[in-house]
Protein backbone atom coordinates (compact mmCIF):
# COMPACT_ATOMS: atom_id res chain seq x y z
CA UNK A 1 0.00 0.00 0.00
CA UNK A 2 1.16 3.30 -0.65
CA UNK A 3 1.90 6.23 1.53
CA UNK A 4 0.39 9.86 0.79
CA UNK A 5 3.94 11.69 0.76
CA UNK A 6 4.97 15.16 2.08
CA UNK A 7 5.34 17.61 -0.26
CA UNK A 8 8.29 19.76 -0.85
CA UNK A 9 7.50 22.85 -2.82
CA UNK A 10 9.31 26.23 -2.95
CA UNK A 11 7.67 29.50 -2.33
CA UNK A 12 8.42 33.29 -1.30
CA UNK A 13 8.11 34.97 1.64
CA UNK A 14 5.21 37.68 1.68
CA UNK A 15 5.00 38.59 5.01
CA UNK A 16 6.37 38.19 8.38
CA UNK A 17 3.50 36.93 11.10
CA UNK A 18 4.15 37.20 14.85
CA UNK A 19 5.54 33.17 16.43
CA UNK A 20 8.05 32.99 13.94
CA UNK A 21 5.26 32.52 11.18
CA UNK A 22 5.23 33.45 7.98
CA UNK A 23 2.43 33.71 5.06
CA UNK A 24 4.31 32.62 2.21
CA UNK A 25 3.13 32.06 -1.57
CA UNK A 26 4.13 29.03 -3.02
CA UNK A 27 5.22 28.64 -6.67
CA UNK A 28 1.54 27.44 -7.87
CA UNK A 29 -0.02 30.34 -6.47
CA UNK A 30 -1.38 29.10 -2.99
CA UNK A 31 -0.62 31.94 0.13
CA UNK A 32 0.00 29.43 2.89
CA UNK A 33 0.89 30.06 6.40
CA UNK A 34 3.97 28.26 7.11
CA UNK A 35 6.23 27.96 10.77
CA UNK A 36 10.33 28.04 10.57
CA UNK A 37 11.50 24.47 11.14
CA UNK A 38 13.18 23.56 14.65
CA UNK A 39 16.67 23.55 12.85
CA UNK A 40 16.65 26.78 11.45
CA UNK A 41 15.68 28.43 14.55
CA UNK A 42 18.33 26.22 16.39
CA UNK A 43 21.05 27.51 13.65
CA UNK A 44 19.58 31.33 14.15
CA UNK A 45 18.84 31.18 10.42
CA UNK A 46 16.46 34.66 9.65
CA UNK A 47 13.61 34.66 7.46
CA UNK A 48 12.75 38.33 5.69
CA UNK A 49 9.65 38.87 3.18
CA UNK A 50 11.21 38.11 -0.33
CA UNK A 51 13.23 35.10 0.64
CA UNK A 52 12.56 32.37 -1.49
CA UNK A 53 12.38 29.10 0.49
CA UNK A 54 11.36 25.73 0.64
CA UNK A 55 8.26 24.42 2.43
CA UNK A 56 7.46 21.05 4.00
CA UNK A 57 3.68 20.01 3.68
CA UNK A 58 1.58 17.48 4.64
CA UNK A 59 -1.34 16.15 2.60
CA UNK A 60 -3.67 15.87 5.19
CA UNK A 61 -3.17 19.90 5.70
CA UNK A 62 -2.42 21.79 2.36
CA UNK A 63 -3.19 25.49 4.47
CA UNK A 64 -0.25 25.56 7.33
CA UNK A 65 3.76 24.31 6.22
CA UNK A 66 7.28 23.71 7.74
CA UNK A 67 9.64 26.16 6.35
CA UNK A 68 12.88 24.07 5.36
CA UNK A 69 15.16 26.05 3.72
CA UNK A 70 16.13 29.66 2.42
CA UNK A 71 17.79 30.08 -0.70
CA UNK A 72 20.53 32.06 -1.17
CA UNK A 73 19.15 35.52 -3.12
CA UNK B 1 8.25 13.10 8.93
CA UNK B 2 11.49 13.43 11.25
CA UNK B 3 10.93 9.47 12.10
CA UNK B 4 14.28 7.90 12.11
CA UNK B 5 15.14 4.97 9.52
CA UNK B 6 15.33 1.27 10.64
CA UNK B 7 18.23 -0.73 9.80
CA UNK B 8 17.54 -4.65 10.28
CA UNK B 9 19.42 -7.59 11.40
CA UNK B 10 19.87 -10.25 8.95
CA UNK B 11 17.16 -12.20 10.72
CA UNK B 12 14.67 -9.84 10.29
CA UNK B 13 15.42 -9.41 6.99
CA UNK B 14 14.78 -13.35 6.40
CA UNK B 15 11.15 -12.84 8.36
CA UNK B 16 11.03 -9.52 6.10
CA UNK B 17 11.44 -11.71 3.07
CA UNK B 18 9.54 -14.48 3.92
CA UNK B 19 6.46 -12.45 3.74
CA UNK B 20 7.71 -10.67 1.02
CA UNK B 21 7.63 -14.22 -0.47
CA UNK B 22 3.95 -14.56 0.20
CA UNK B 23 3.07 -11.53 -1.06
CA UNK B 24 4.02 -12.98 -4.50
CA UNK B 25 2.51 -16.39 -3.91
CA UNK B 26 -0.52 -14.85 -3.42
CA UNK B 27 -0.62 -12.31 -6.45
CA UNK B 28 -0.27 -15.72 -7.96
CA UNK B 29 -3.19 -17.37 -7.06
CA UNK B 30 -4.91 -14.20 -8.01
CA UNK B 31 -3.22 -14.26 -11.16
CA UNK B 32 -5.00 -17.79 -11.42
CA UNK B 33 -8.20 -16.34 -11.05
CA UNK B 34 -8.04 -13.02 -12.76
CA UNK B 35 -10.66 -13.58 -15.74
CA UNK B 36 -13.35 -11.26 -17.54
CA UNK B 37 -16.51 -11.15 -15.53
CA UNK B 38 -14.83 -12.29 -12.34
CA UNK B 39 -15.72 -9.47 -9.69
CA UNK B 40 -12.87 -7.71 -7.74
CA UNK B 41 -14.21 -8.85 -4.58
CA UNK B 42 -14.15 -12.47 -5.31
CA UNK B 43 -10.30 -12.52 -6.22
CA UNK B 44 -10.19 -10.30 -2.40
CA UNK B 45 -11.35 -13.13 -0.98
CA UNK B 46 -9.56 -15.90 -2.85
CA UNK B 47 -6.32 -13.87 -1.46
CA UNK B 48 -7.20 -13.69 2.23
CA UNK B 49 -8.28 -17.40 2.07
CA UNK B 50 -4.65 -18.13 1.13
CA UNK B 51 -2.67 -15.76 2.75
CA UNK B 52 -4.49 -17.23 6.03
CA UNK B 53 -4.33 -20.56 5.22
CA UNK B 54 -0.27 -20.19 4.89
CA UNK B 55 -0.51 -18.98 8.87
CA UNK B 56 -0.57 -15.09 8.00
CA UNK B 57 -2.39 -12.37 8.54
CA UNK B 58 -3.32 -10.02 5.91
CA UNK B 59 -1.17 -6.67 6.21
CA UNK B 60 -3.42 -4.50 4.68
CA UNK B 61 -6.98 -5.59 6.16
CA UNK B 62 -7.73 -2.94 9.52
CA UNK B 63 -4.94 -0.45 8.82
CA UNK B 64 -6.11 3.09 8.39
CA UNK B 65 -9.41 1.44 7.99
CA UNK B 66 -8.71 -0.64 4.95
CA UNK B 67 -12.15 -2.89 4.43
CA UNK B 68 -9.50 -5.44 2.83
CA UNK B 69 -6.84 -7.76 1.73
CA UNK B 70 -6.13 -6.57 -1.79
CA UNK B 71 -6.31 -3.19 -3.03
CA UNK B 72 -7.20 -3.45 -7.05
CA UNK B 73 -7.27 -0.29 -8.81
CA UNK B 74 -8.61 -0.95 -12.55
CA UNK B 75 -7.85 1.34 -16.19
CA UNK B 76 -7.36 4.79 -14.27
CA UNK B 77 -7.37 4.02 -11.14
CA UNK B 78 -3.85 5.03 -10.05
CA UNK B 79 -4.07 2.67 -6.49
CA UNK B 80 -5.75 2.00 -3.50
CA UNK B 81 -9.21 0.52 -5.58
CA UNK B 82 -11.49 -0.70 -2.55
CA UNK B 83 -12.68 -4.48 -3.73
CA UNK B 84 -15.99 -5.24 -4.29
CA UNK B 85 -19.14 -5.78 -6.98
CA UNK B 86 -16.70 -4.83 -9.95
CA UNK B 87 -16.44 -7.41 -12.72
CA UNK B 88 -13.29 -7.40 -14.65
CA UNK B 89 -13.70 -7.01 -18.57
CA UNK B 90 -11.58 -8.20 -21.25
CA UNK B 91 -8.99 -5.10 -21.94
CA UNK B 92 -8.87 -3.82 -18.81
CA UNK B 93 -5.56 -3.55 -16.64
CA UNK B 94 -5.53 -4.47 -12.80
CA UNK B 95 -2.88 -3.30 -10.72
CA UNK B 96 -3.00 -5.92 -7.94
CA UNK B 97 -1.52 -4.66 -4.49
CA UNK B 98 -1.41 -7.18 -1.71
CA UNK B 99 0.85 -6.99 1.88
CA UNK B 100 1.32 -9.95 4.21
CA UNK B 101 1.95 -9.89 8.06
CA UNK B 102 3.91 -12.51 9.22
CA UNK B 103 5.90 -13.36 12.51
CA UNK B 104 5.97 -9.38 13.32
CA UNK B 105 7.33 -8.26 10.03
CA UNK B 106 5.35 -6.84 6.60
CA UNK B 107 5.80 -7.61 2.86
CA UNK B 108 4.10 -5.67 0.09
CA UNK B 109 3.92 -6.39 -2.90
CA UNK B 110 1.74 -5.22 -6.36
CA UNK B 111 1.35 -6.05 -9.95
CA UNK B 112 -0.76 -4.72 -12.84
CA UNK B 113 -2.59 -7.73 -14.55
CA UNK B 114 -3.55 -7.49 -18.06
CA UNK B 115 -7.36 -9.02 -18.59
CA UNK B 116 -7.57 -10.16 -21.58
CA UNK B 117 -6.22 -8.48 -25.07
CA UNK B 118 -4.88 -5.26 -24.07
CA UNK B 119 -4.41 -2.21 -25.96
CA UNK B 120 -0.58 -2.23 -26.97
CA UNK B 121 -0.25 1.14 -26.19
CA UNK B 122 -1.20 0.33 -22.62
CA UNK B 123 0.94 -2.93 -22.86
CA UNK B 124 3.57 -0.37 -23.72
CA UNK B 125 2.69 1.48 -19.90
CA UNK B 126 2.75 -1.83 -17.95
CA UNK B 127 6.36 -2.21 -19.33
CA UNK B 128 8.01 0.90 -18.76
CA UNK B 129 6.61 1.17 -15.21
CA UNK B 130 8.03 -2.31 -14.91
CA UNK B 131 11.03 -1.18 -15.93
CA UNK B 132 11.21 2.01 -13.69
CA UNK B 133 10.80 -0.91 -10.67
CA UNK B 134 13.90 -2.07 -12.11
CA UNK B 135 15.61 1.20 -12.12
CA UNK B 136 14.48 2.22 -9.02
CA UNK B 137 15.90 -1.30 -7.24
CA UNK B 138 19.39 -0.80 -9.45
CA UNK B 139 19.37 2.80 -7.14
CA UNK B 140 18.36 1.17 -3.72
CA UNK B 141 22.41 0.88 -2.91
CA UNK B 142 24.59 2.15 0.21
CA UNK B 143 25.45 5.46 -0.40
CA UNK B 144 23.16 6.11 -2.21
CA UNK B 145 19.47 8.39 -1.08
CA UNK B 146 16.07 8.00 -1.81
CA UNK B 147 16.12 11.00 -4.73
CA UNK B 148 18.29 8.60 -6.46
CA UNK B 149 16.07 5.99 -6.62
CA UNK B 150 13.12 8.79 -7.26
CA UNK B 151 15.33 10.40 -9.87
CA UNK B 152 15.91 6.79 -11.97
CA UNK B 153 12.03 6.03 -12.08
CA UNK B 154 10.81 9.56 -12.54
CA UNK B 155 13.29 10.52 -15.71
CA UNK B 156 12.45 6.83 -17.81
CA UNK B 157 8.52 7.23 -17.16
CA UNK B 158 8.93 11.09 -18.28
CA UNK B 159 11.49 9.86 -21.45
CA UNK B 160 8.15 8.04 -22.67
CA UNK B 161 5.74 10.83 -21.99
CA UNK B 162 3.96 9.30 -19.28
CA UNK B 163 3.02 11.22 -15.49
CA UNK B 164 4.48 10.51 -12.56
CA UNK B 165 1.92 10.87 -9.46
CA UNK B 166 3.51 12.70 -7.04
CA UNK B 167 0.95 12.69 -3.82
CA UNK B 168 2.18 8.86 -3.43
CA UNK B 169 5.05 7.55 -2.57
CA UNK B 170 7.42 4.17 -1.06
CA UNK B 171 8.29 3.75 2.01
CA UNK B 172 10.03 1.60 4.37
CA UNK B 173 8.75 -1.69 5.38
CA UNK B 174 9.59 -3.72 8.57
CA UNK B 175 7.22 -3.75 11.85
CA UNK B 176 5.30 -1.46 10.47
CA UNK B 177 3.85 -1.61 7.12
CA UNK B 178 4.53 2.27 6.33
CA UNK B 179 8.62 3.20 7.86
CA UNK B 180 10.49 5.61 7.27
CA UNK B 181 12.10 6.98 5.14
CA UNK B 182 9.36 8.12 2.41
CA UNK B 183 10.42 7.13 -1.33
CA UNK B 184 8.92 9.00 -3.87
CA UNK B 185 8.98 8.24 -7.47
CA UNK B 186 10.12 11.41 -8.47
CA UNK B 187 13.49 13.51 -7.62
CA UNK B 188 17.05 14.96 -7.73
CA UNK B 189 20.22 12.59 -7.23
CA UNK B 190 22.10 13.31 -4.45
CA UNK B 191 18.93 14.31 -2.84
CA UNK B 192 16.70 12.72 0.01
CA UNK B 193 17.67 10.31 2.58
CA UNK B 194 20.48 8.32 2.91
CA UNK B 195 20.23 4.74 2.09
CA UNK B 196 22.10 2.57 4.29
CA UNK B 197 22.31 -1.64 4.03
CA UNK B 198 19.62 -3.16 5.81
CA UNK B 199 17.05 -0.36 5.20
CA UNK B 200 14.19 -2.48 3.70
CA UNK B 201 12.20 -0.62 1.45
CA UNK B 202 9.09 -1.04 -0.59
CA UNK B 203 9.49 0.62 -3.92
CA UNK B 204 6.34 1.67 -6.07
CA UNK B 205 6.38 3.49 -9.19
CA UNK B 206 2.75 5.05 -9.91
CA UNK B 207 2.90 5.80 -13.31
CA UNK B 208 0.04 7.56 -15.24
CA UNK B 209 -0.34 7.57 -19.46
CA UNK B 210 -1.47 10.90 -19.17
CA UNK B 211 -0.83 13.99 -16.60
CA UNK B 212 0.87 13.18 -13.64
CA UNK B 213 -2.22 14.79 -11.71
CA UNK B 214 -4.46 12.59 -9.54
CA UNK B 215 -7.87 12.73 -7.55
CA UNK B 216 -9.40 10.68 -4.61
CA UNK B 217 -12.57 9.35 -5.06
CA UNK B 218 -15.67 9.99 -2.04
CA UNK B 219 -14.57 6.78 -0.73
CA UNK B 220 -11.70 8.02 0.76
CA UNK B 221 -9.90 5.30 -0.47
CA UNK B 222 -9.59 5.07 -4.66
CA UNK B 223 -7.21 7.18 -6.63
CA UNK B 224 -7.62 7.77 -9.73
CA UNK B 225 -5.71 9.93 -12.55
CA UNK B 226 -7.53 13.27 -13.47
CA UNK B 227 -7.83 12.67 -17.19
CA UNK B 228 -9.09 9.22 -17.09
CA UNK B 229 -6.41 7.59 -18.58
CA UNK B 230 -5.06 4.52 -17.44
CA UNK B 231 -2.11 3.76 -14.70
CA UNK B 232 0.70 0.97 -13.91
CA UNK B 233 1.44 0.16 -10.51
CA UNK B 234 4.32 -2.17 -9.58
CA UNK B 235 5.96 -2.88 -6.22
CA UNK B 236 8.85 -4.97 -5.01
CA UNK B 237 10.04 -5.25 -1.40
CA UNK B 238 14.19 -4.40 -1.68
CA UNK B 239 16.81 -4.61 1.40
CA UNK B 240 19.39 -1.97 0.22
CA UNK B 241 22.83 -3.90 0.22
CA UNK B 242 26.37 -2.45 -0.80
CA UNK B 243 26.71 -2.54 -4.75
CA UNK B 244 23.64 -3.82 -5.50
CA UNK B 245 19.36 -4.13 -3.52
CA UNK B 246 18.22 -7.44 -2.52
CA UNK B 247 15.11 -7.97 -4.04
CA UNK B 248 12.87 -10.02 -1.25
CA UNK B 249 9.37 -10.45 -3.21
CA UNK B 250 9.16 -11.82 -6.47
CA UNK B 251 7.26 -12.12 -9.13
CA UNK B 252 8.38 -15.52 -10.74
CA UNK B 253 5.31 -17.17 -8.88
CA UNK B 254 3.25 -14.55 -11.36
CA UNK B 255 4.74 -14.71 -14.21
CA UNK B 256 4.81 -18.91 -13.91
CA UNK B 257 1.13 -18.60 -14.17
CA UNK B 258 0.19 -16.08 -16.41
CA UNK B 259 2.86 -18.20 -18.82
CA UNK B 260 1.57 -21.47 -18.34
CA UNK B 261 -2.22 -18.86 -19.01
CA UNK B 262 -0.52 -18.49 -22.21
CA UNK B 263 -0.68 -14.77 -21.66
CA UNK B 264 2.73 -13.84 -21.39
CA UNK B 265 4.71 -11.96 -18.63
CA UNK B 266 4.17 -8.27 -19.22
CA UNK B 267 7.46 -8.07 -20.28
CA UNK B 268 10.92 -9.98 -20.38
CA UNK B 269 11.65 -11.66 -17.45
CA UNK B 270 15.69 -10.41 -17.33
CA UNK B 271 14.37 -7.91 -14.16
CA UNK B 272 12.15 -9.92 -12.71
CA UNK B 273 13.20 -12.47 -9.70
Amino acid sequence: MSKTGTIEQDGVIKEALSNAMFRVELENGHVIVAHISGKMRMHYIRILPGDKVKVEMSPYDLSKGRITFRYKS
Amino acid sequence: MGKAVIILSDDEVALVKESSLLVGRTLAEVARHIAPGVTTGKLDAIAEEFIRDHGAVPGFKGLYGCPSTLLISVDEQVVHGLPGGRALREGNVASVDCGVLMNGFYGDSAYTFCVGEVAPAIRKLLQVTQECLALGIAAAVDNNRTGDIGFAIQHHAESNGYGVVRELVGHGVGRKLHEAPEVPNYGKRGHGVRLHSGMALAIEPMINMGTKEVKQLNDGWTVVSRDGKPSAHFEHTVVVRAGIAEVLSTFRYIEDVLVKNGVGATHASSTSK
